[in-house]
């Protein structure tokens, strides 16, 4: 075991900044991170046993107990649970006779739960020992319990639950892609290498120029102009200089980073070599959630062909000096890591709190180093701008939003999936499109984004409209609004806050138990203008996700009013419906014998 | 070091030089902008965000905001004041705070903070969460019931081999300090002390030693925080 472990820091030159590698190996190779080996990672790198625990304890895939053999991680999202998540769950509860967030006594099976992992368009669905599995229903889940029983390898339980008209996209998996609407920029015919041929000839200051023609803005969510970000990274004087992709898609709704990845992968690492020869980097890492570890052999063939091909390497494409390569970093189960200066303390091997800026990543990034971020789909649709030129891509779109989106469209509607669409589409457009009928609202960019209601359903997808870093969950009239949606999100942040701001902190945990509140009918009015006031204060906390963390419940206040004031019973506002005095006086009652 | 540079803080002409940081430069100006997770001469960490102050018409924490010329800052504002009273409001909800039975009281700086902008009872939901008292060390109690998590003692306080003796575990609402066994092993009385004498509460007390400023002397009994700059 002690030789395991040495041997797997080896690979990874005792180097503590790879400690997310090192874990990652580690756990995989001995089931958890025990105490003990804790201690003797800390020992073989020579860092304090608490610096380990740190970094250990922020992410929620880390075990420090076994979890099972199996381990089984259902899906919690939003949309899951409108697709009958609960039932799978305690036909999973039922089976394996334990309550979800245990492990067995014989520890053969342990049952967690864990936010979207980004297969909102196949629902219920759930991670087993690095696998994914969709669709699941209660008899699926007892399929899967008892072929655990039965010692069966992860293959075989795929195949037992596999669909008999399931089309699998990739080898062994159940995931299908769901492309619905196939769009000029990402989802058309490409060929590798061609547009980094083409960039040979030019001077890296005009490839940026090109980008800033194009006018095309970051698609990871915050829209900031992809040419300025290249600009400010060039014209830095460092030897070193980094390209990230970020692919850690965390936010709820969304997944289509994962069909691009699964589709396109050549495009997205040809867009970082095109980075790469812009702002003159040699080295590239490509931060991909854990979620998404069944991709990492995929992904890995595809980098080594691109190298063979020499589309990545020393040397790219012939051209002396141009080289770049990619290696994956895999992330451990965290959203906020989705913010890119936390993505790059996690690629550091710390706990993946985000930095105050300034300084910006591009002038001090990844190990100091100005590094640029930037999303899958803004890689993509960098490629594309390089091949067909920036007038071709600033013809689609609006005035201030060109090209395409790529849209993850779930919900209660009929033909969830991905659809590329231009910029501009309406609301309504996309509802018809999808097929959804009798909706209730739609959440515009995931929990962070904002619930918008049918009044507003003609409004446009666009960063002068409703920006979006492209998830759109559709909620029909027959749910529970407040219960199913909005209480699910606060959870979600306060769950995924990285506890540094006291706002995000505090107040992420006080919105979940004044929602509580709400939906048991025992809240005052005095609660609700609370938390409108609080969405003042959280603004001022460090990162967008504190910024947003009160968003679902602040947008549903003003929009779904009425679903609030009906669970307000008292009529005084005065009055605190909230307050037991029976259970408040219980202690006293049991001491003086009254009950 | 820089050149002196011209800013204003709510409408007054100060003068500091190029890059210094923004609190310690208010100070030099004689004007008071509060803090909690920053300290004098270790990396600041925007964490606790009461020094919230609005530059040039942007909302950025103070103490990792760098001076430079002509930046126009606005601290003494009715709606900055209300966030900051907010800030100590939520910490005092958020963890266990029994001021009378603290050693800290007197010379505790949330404390302090909460004299000085008037918190009689805080505004937001008590949490009452459980947490633990450690007394493992030879040298030193942690009582998390009083942590802030602001860092300071992670940021400020290493041992001789330069290693950590303090980080943070777990995340969100759960975060919490641990003292590292071995890296903390031996530590000197002086250490001791800095690491009591970093905390901004009586999260880090040290043992066998105590209560030796009387009542009426200590830091903040007689002038509220501020006001000595
Ligand atoms: C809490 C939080 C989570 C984020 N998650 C992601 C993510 O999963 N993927 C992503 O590309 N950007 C994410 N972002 C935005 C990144 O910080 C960053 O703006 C983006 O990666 C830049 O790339 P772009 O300019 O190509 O959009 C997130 C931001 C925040 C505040
Ligand atoms: S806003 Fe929340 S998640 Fe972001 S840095 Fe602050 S505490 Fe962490
Ligand atoms: S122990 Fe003290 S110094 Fe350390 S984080 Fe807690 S409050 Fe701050
Ligand atoms: S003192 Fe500036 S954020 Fe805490």
């Amino acid at each position: 075991m002690k030789h395991d472990i040495t041997s797997i820091i080896k690979r990874y030159n005792d180097d503590p900044t790879r400690l997310m590698d090192i874990l990652i190996d580690v756990q995989s190779a001995l089931g958890y991170l025990s105490d003990s080996t804790i201690e003797q990672i800390a020992k073989i790198l020579d860092v304090s046993r608490v610096d380990v625990v740190q970094t250990v304890s922020f992410y929620h895939f880390f075990a420090r107990a076994p979890r099972g053999k199996y381990t089984v991680y259902l899906n919690d999202s939003v949309v899951a649970g409108f697709y009958g998540r609960e039932n799978v769950k305690e036909a999973f509860d039922a089976a394996a006779g334990i309550k979800f967030g245990e492990v067995t006594a014989d520890g053969l099976i342990g049952l967690f739960n864990t936010p979207c992992i980004g297969m909102n368009d196949q629902e219920p669905a759930a991670i087993i020992n690095e696998r994914i599995f969709t669709k699941l229903t209660p008899a699926k889940a007892r399929i899967l319990i008892s072929g655990m029983k039965a010692g069966k390898s992860i293959d075989q339980l795929m195949q037992e639950v596999l669909e008999s008209n399931a089309k699998p996209s990739l080898k062994n998996s159940m995931i299908e892609n769901n492309i619905i609407k196939k769009g000029a920029v990402i989802f058309s015919d490409y060929i590798p290498g061609s547009a980094l041929k083409k960039v040979l000839n030019l001077s890296s200051l005009e490839v940026i120029n090109i980008m800033k023609n194009a006018a095309l803005r970051g698609r990871g969510g915050a829209g900031f102009p992809t040419g300025m970000k290249w600009d400010v990274a060039r014209k830095i004087h460092s030897r070193t200089k980094y390209i990230f992709c970020n692919a850690d898609e965390g936010e709820p709704g969304t997944f289509k980073d994962r069909v691009i990845l699964t589709a396109m992968p050549k495009l997205v690492f040809e867009g970082m070599a095109l980075a790469a020869y812009a702002v003159g980097a040699r080295d590239g890492i490509f931060y991909l959630r854990n979620e998404y570890r069944y991709m990492r052999e995929y992904l890995e063939g595809v980098l080594k062909e691109m190298r063979a091909d020499r589309l990545l390497g020393t040397a790219i494409c012939g051209k002396k000096g141009f080289d770049f390569d990619v290696r994956i970093q895999f992330g451990a189960g965290a959203y906020v890591c989705g913010e890119e200066s936390a993505l790059i303390e996690s690629a550091e091997g710390k706990r993946g709190e985000p930095r105050d800026r300034p300084p910006f990543p591009v002038e001090k990034g990844y190990l100091q180093k100005p590094t640029v971020v930037n999303n899958v789909e803004t890689f993509g649709s960098v490629v594309r701008i390089i091949q067909n030129g920036a007038a071709w891509y600033n013809g689609m779109g609006t005035e201030h939003s060109k090209g395409t989106k790529v849209l993850s469209i779930s919900g209660d509607c009929a033909n969830p999936g991905i659809y590329e669409v231009e910029w501009g589409f309406s609301v309504n457009d996309i509802l018809k499109m999808a097929g959804a009928e009798d909706v209730q609202a739609v959440q515009i960019g995931g929990p962070s984004g904002s619930c918008i209601a049918p009044n507003e359903f003609g409004r446009i997808l666009a960063y002068e409209d409703l920006a979006t870093g492209g998830s759109l969950i559709i909620i029909g009239k027959n749910r529970d609004l407040l219960k199913d949606v909005v209480l699910n999100f606060q959870r979600f942040f306060a769950d995924e806050s990285c506890g540094s701001c006291v706002p995000c902190r505090a107040l992420t945990v006080v919105c979940v138990k004044l929602m509580e509140r709400v939906i048991e009918g025992k809240a005052a009015k005095t609660d609700l203008d609370d938390m409108i006031s609080w969405a003042e204060i959280m603004k001022k906390n460090r990162c967008g996700l504190g910024q947003t963390a009160m968003n679902p419940v602040i947008s549903t206040i003003k929009k779904f009013r009425e679903l609030y004031d009906k669970k307000i019973t008292a009529k005084d506002e005065r009055f605190n419906p909230g307050f037991d005095l029976k259970s408040a006086v219980s202690d006293y009652d049991a001491i003086v014998g009254e009950k | 070091m820089g050149t002196f540079v011209k800013f204003y803080i709510d409408g007054k002409e100060c003068i500091a030089r190029h890059g210094t940081q923004l609190v310690k430069a208010a100070c030099e100006n004689n004007i008071y902008i509060p803090t909690l997770c920053n300290y004098p001469g270790i990396p600041p960490k925007g964490a606790c965000r009461i020094c919230a102050v609005i530059v040039n018409d942007k909302a950025v924490t103070a103490c990792t905001t760098k001076v430079s010329e002509s930046i126009v800052v606005h601290n003494n504002t009715p709606e900055l004041e209300k966030f900051r009273k907010s800030v100590v409001e939520m910490l005092l909800s958020e963890g266990n705070h029994f001021c009378p039975s603290c050693e800290k009281s007197g010379t505790c700086e949330l404390q302090a903070l909460a004299y000085r902008y008037r918190v009689t009872v805080s505004g937001f939901p008590y949490m009452f969460p459980f947490r633990e008292i450690e007394a493992w060390h030879p040298k030193l109690m942690k009582d998390h019931n009083r942590c802030i998590q602001c860092k300071r003692c992670i940021r400020g306080i290493k041992n001789d081999q330069r290693k950590s003796i303090f980080a943070f575990g777990k995340r969100g609402t759960h975060v919490e300090i641990n003292i590292d066994h071995d890296a903390s092993e031996g530590i000197s009385d002086e250490l001791a002390q800095r690491s009591m004498d970093i905390c901004p509460v009586g999260a880090i007390l040290r043992k066998r030693k105590g209560f030796d400023v009387p009542i009426g002397r200590r830091k903040y009994d007689n002038k509220p925080i501020g006001s000595d700059l």
